[in-house]
């Protein structure tokens, strides 16, 4: 292979092993294959190298060679994410936190944590509740998922509700830019105007803008006490008033998970712990706090619940209990997916208020384009999760799909929602990003992308799309 | 290295052979790698893990990637453990594609003349034979007995063997003479009053270098008011060919070993090794192109038991006295008879109810050892790796006696216990061997 791009790829390919030794860059097919994919359904894409950097040094000068060659770079820690991003869809360089996965320093005078982007999400959260401490950002995937990429998706989960999502907990990062800087953002201060929050520039921008590559994370007293309850329902939308009504009635739960028949059963059939598979739809409600006011607040919840028609609400017996109904609620997404070959899952988010509505609208779409729609998701933060079961190999039905997903994306635009709550518009929303923020919106990011990233390096592919997708003819 | 003659047909093979619903029910979560002991020791690669091994042979029979040397690796790699099936939401039988992938790579292997004869002597002529077993293991009791063992460790004759091979010589238990081993009855009757007949599955490693393990499971099989068939015809499971890529003739095993138990007509099908059971129980799954013997082998399937959950069932535990002097134990669970015979409580609630000994939950008992069948023998360094890691997990428990439900894991953990140089302060043993020593004891 005596191309010029094969040249060239053999150049780049010991430049890189200059940097982070021979052991750390690789080109072998299996390897190639083994970084091609993330949870994405339907995306493949094999990189040219994978490279391996031990140091947050090594990071920002690989950035600095791929700046210089124009070589697309794909940051990746797990894989677990949900739209793309870890894809890399224009070759290139998937670059692996997984040397880089210390937990640097529990600093129990500030309550912070100091990780590398490589770190288990679960093992930073169990390290600190040894110290009753509280890391509240639980997306589902936290057994597998790496901090780093929690951080560039500011990933949600199922306490977002009271306690926010991973960008409430940044404190301080550490980034590698595309030119070779290694700048630090924000510090263990709570108050801090020092100029523009490139903190919160860098969480979310899903790899797009530079490599995070030391993040100190803000840490809260471990809650006392914690209850869970079931309520069940034969009617899909008074689980929808329920959660507003609960909302309404000022009480902050924890958790506030709705969960569909389909995705009840599917749910059931993979961890076997008595799940209601004859019930329409399951709130599952958490509290957390100090006893008196968990044991309040459940009881209200059980009566607001019991109002707005649901046929039963129990509570879980046990500790054990309650945490086997949460990683129930955990397997969902994959739960679903032995259903049917293919499992397309999106995640629309609504204001609280318009759950009721965009639940029913769901239904109405899946029924409108024939497709097979199961829904569960955070009801309490209005961040649903229609997911579809299909066949990628069935070209005619995935068309329907995606018209099917254009029309909630519209929907929950229109109830004042957005496209995606926590899994990242990547690949799959890039081109329906428009909608949401409009042209200019849309130019604003593309000149900071622009300005911090000006060879195109970070991530290309991904957010911004090369054209936006057809509204639909303003349907309604 | 492959030939270019050798990769076309793997990969023509898997485009014909391989389960493609079953690949593309992979959704690609990732739920599987925390479990994945390969995936962790490597230090997080994404090839030793479930979902890349998935992925690779979706690549593979696409015709996205050639088949290739590192391919076959990865796939070798895997110690068939199946600790990511019951944690993959998806349900995706992971060990049915894996068996599927080795048999192809298998069939179109280029061996050497020596491998070839050494394969055809393991898996044609020694274990399908039970009298062949019993002579091969015969030579190691006497080689044993009669001294010579101590001759060869003090010339050093075992220091020519890797030295997980050479450690395991020194640990492996005292093999009875053939004699005994041909004396032994085919029909016990029950103690006490009758519960039930059961037809023992002996395993050819079991009744022959554990036979006092046997004999143990069929005191208490006894004790707790069984008649205990032993089939005369029976066989070896097939489980090592079947994870060789060997399945024609784990087929061949699979329909004599039906055969022979219909004829015991017993209530249950009753196995004391983990790693048999769990070939056992996919007999149906095995035999699943031939329409005779499907029905056939459901029938057999649906009888099959472990020990402890029979043990269990039956109350045995609360029927019987069981005691032992202070100690404590700790269990490894057997792979197989975790994750695939979803058998982990009972052996659990056997040994809780022991008095006398404490027992204490090891963290990781859910993961693999390292023995896997026959992984450790061919695949040393990540086998001797992951047993390391174990006894570091076991050395925190503070047991001095390790129970376990399987041969493999058995020797496994002997050899872990030798490697530690914990001989004689800790000790590994078989849950039946234990079970009886605890009803023997005063």
């Amino acid at each position: 292979m005596a191309s010029k791009r094969g040249k060239k790829l053999e150049t780049l390919k010991k430049q890189l092993m200059d940097i982070t030794g021979t052991e750390n860059v690789d080109d072998s097919t299996s390897i190639r294959l083994a970084y091609s994919y993330d949870a994405t359904p339907n995306f493949q894409s094999l990189p040219d190298f994978v490279v391996s950097p031990r140091s947050a040094e090594e990071v920002a000068a690989i950035l600095k060679k791929c700046s210089e060659t124009s070589t697309p770079v794909y940051t990746r820690g797990s894989g677990t994410n949900l739209c793309a991003d870890t894809c890399p869809v224009q070759g290139g360089i998937v670059l692996l936190t997984k040397h880089l996965n210390r937990i640097l320093e529990l600093d129990k005078e500030n309550l912070t944590v100091t990780v590398q982007p490589g770190v288990i999400t679960k093992s930073i959260a169990d390290l600190v509740e040894k110290e009753d401490l509280f890391y509240p950002p639980d997306p589902s995937s936290m057994k597998i998922s790496t901090i780093g990429g929690n951080l560039a998706e500011n990933s949600g989960g199922l306490r977002g509700l009271k306690y926010g999502v991973t960008k409430d907990y940044v404190m301080a990062l550490q980034i590698a830019l595309p030119n070779g800087a290694l700048i630090r953002t924000g510090g263990k201060l709570t108050k801090d105007v020092a100029g523009y929050d490139l903190t919160h520039l860098f969480v979310g921008s899903e790899g797009t803008l530079g490599v995070i590559t030391e993040a100190t994370l803000k840490l809260i007293p471990k809650p006392e006490t914690q209850k869970t309850i079931l309520a069940l329902y034969q009617d899909i939308e008074a689980a929808g008033r329920s959660v507003s009504a609960i909302i309404a009635h000022k009480i902050i739960p924890v958790t506030l998970e709705f969960l569909d028949q389909d995705t009840i059963r599917a749910v059931e059939d993979f961890a076997h712990i008595g799940l209601p598979t004859n019930v329409k739809a399951i709130l599952l409600i958490v509290q957390d706090g100090p006893k008196e006011i968990v044991a309040r607040d459940i009881h209200q919840i059980a009566q607001i619940c019991r109002e707005e028609q649901a046929i039963d609400v129990q509570l879980a017996a046990s500790d054990e209990e309650a945490e086997k109904l949460a990683t129930a609620r955990r397997s969902a997404l994959s739960a679903l997916a032995r259903l049917k070959p293919t499992t397309i899952l999106e995640d629309a988010t609504v204001p609280r208020s318009k759950i009721a509505p965009m639940v029913r609208a769901i239904a109405d779409i899946a029924m409108k384009y024939q497709v097979r729609m199961s829904t569960f998701g955070h009801a309490g933060d209005g961040n649903l999760h229609p997911t579809c079961l299909t066949d990628a190999r069935d070209h005619e039905e995935m068309g329907r799909v995606e018209e099917a997903f254009a029309e909630i994306f519209e929907k929950a635009i229109e109830l004042g929602g957005t496209l995606t709550g926590e899994h990242g518009v990547g690949a799959t929303k890039a081109p329906y990003l428009e909608w949401k923020l409009g042209k200019a919106g849309v130019d604003v990011m593309r000149e900071i992308k622009q300005s911090i990233d000006p060879s195109g390096i970070m991530n290309p592919g991904k957010v911004f799309a090369k054209e936006t997708q057809e509204r639909m003819a303003a349907a309604k | 290295m492959m030939t270019s003659a050798q990769k076309a047909s793997i990969q023509k093979a898997f485009k014909e052979e391989m389960d493609y619903d079953e690949l593309l029910n992979c959704m690609r979560c990732g739920f599987c790698l925390p479990s994945c002991p390969t995936y962790i020791e490597t230090g997080h690669q994404e090839k030793h893990s479930p979902r890349g091994r998935i992925a690779l042979m979706k690549a593979v029979t696409d015709g996205v990637i050639e088949p290739d040397d590192e391919f076959a690796q990865s796939l070798d790699l895997c110690l068939g453990c199946r600790a990511c099936e019951p944690v993959c939401p998806s349900g995706v039988k992971y060990g049915h594609l894996l068996e599927g992938a080795r048999d192809i790579l298998q069939r179109n292997k280029k061996q050497t003349i020596r491998v070839k004869m050494l394969r055809k002597g393991i898996f044609d002529e020694l274990f399908p034979h039970q009298n062949r077993m019993e002579m091969a293991t015969g030579l190691i009791g006497f080689y044993q007995r009669s001294g010579l063992s101590k001759v060869a460790r003090k010339v050093g004759f075992m220091n020519l063997f890797p030295e997980s091979m050479a450690t395991m010589e020194k640990v492996l238990p005292e093999v009875p003479k053939r004699s005994v081993m041909k004396q032994r009855p085919h029909f016990f009757a029950h103690e006490g009053e009758k519960q039930a007949t059961v037809a023992f599955f002996t395993g050819c490693l079991m009744d022959t270098m554990f036979f006092k393990t046997n004999n143990a499971t069929i005191k208490l099989l006894r004790k707790a008011g069984c008649d205990v068939v032993i089939p005369e015809n029976q066989l070896c499971c097939g489980a090592l060919h079947g994870h060789n890529g060997e399945l024609e003739r784990a087929k061949t095993l699979a329909k004599q070993n039906i055969e022979a138990f219909e004829a015991a007509d017993a209530d249950y099908i009753i196995t004391n090794a983990g790693g048999c059971s769990a070939f056992l129980i996919e007999y149906d799954h095995l035999l699943k192109d031939e329409p005779e013997w499907s029905e056939r082998a459901r029938q057999f399937v649906t009888k099959l038991k472990d020990i402890s959950a029979l043990l269990v069932e039956l109350a045995f535990h609360k029927t019987h006295r069981l005691h032992l002097p202070e100690q404590t134990i700790t269990y490894q669970d057997s792979c197989h008879l975790r994750n695939v015979m979803k058998t982990f409580n009972e052996p659990r609630i056997l040994l809780k109810a022991i008095d006398g000994a404490r027992y204490v939950e090891m963290e990781g008992a859910n993961t693999c050892c390292g023995s896997a069948g026959d992984y450790n023998i061919v695949q040393p360094d990540m086998a001797m790796q992951i047993l390391d890691h174990k006894m570091e997990k076991v050395e925190t428990t503070r047991a001095r006696t390790i129970v376990t439900a399987n041969p493999g894991c058995l020797l496994e953990m002997k050899l872990g216990v030798e490697r530690a140089h914990k001989t004689g302060a800790v000790r590994a043993v078989h849950i039946a061997d234990l079970l009886v020593e605890a009803l023997e004891e005063p």
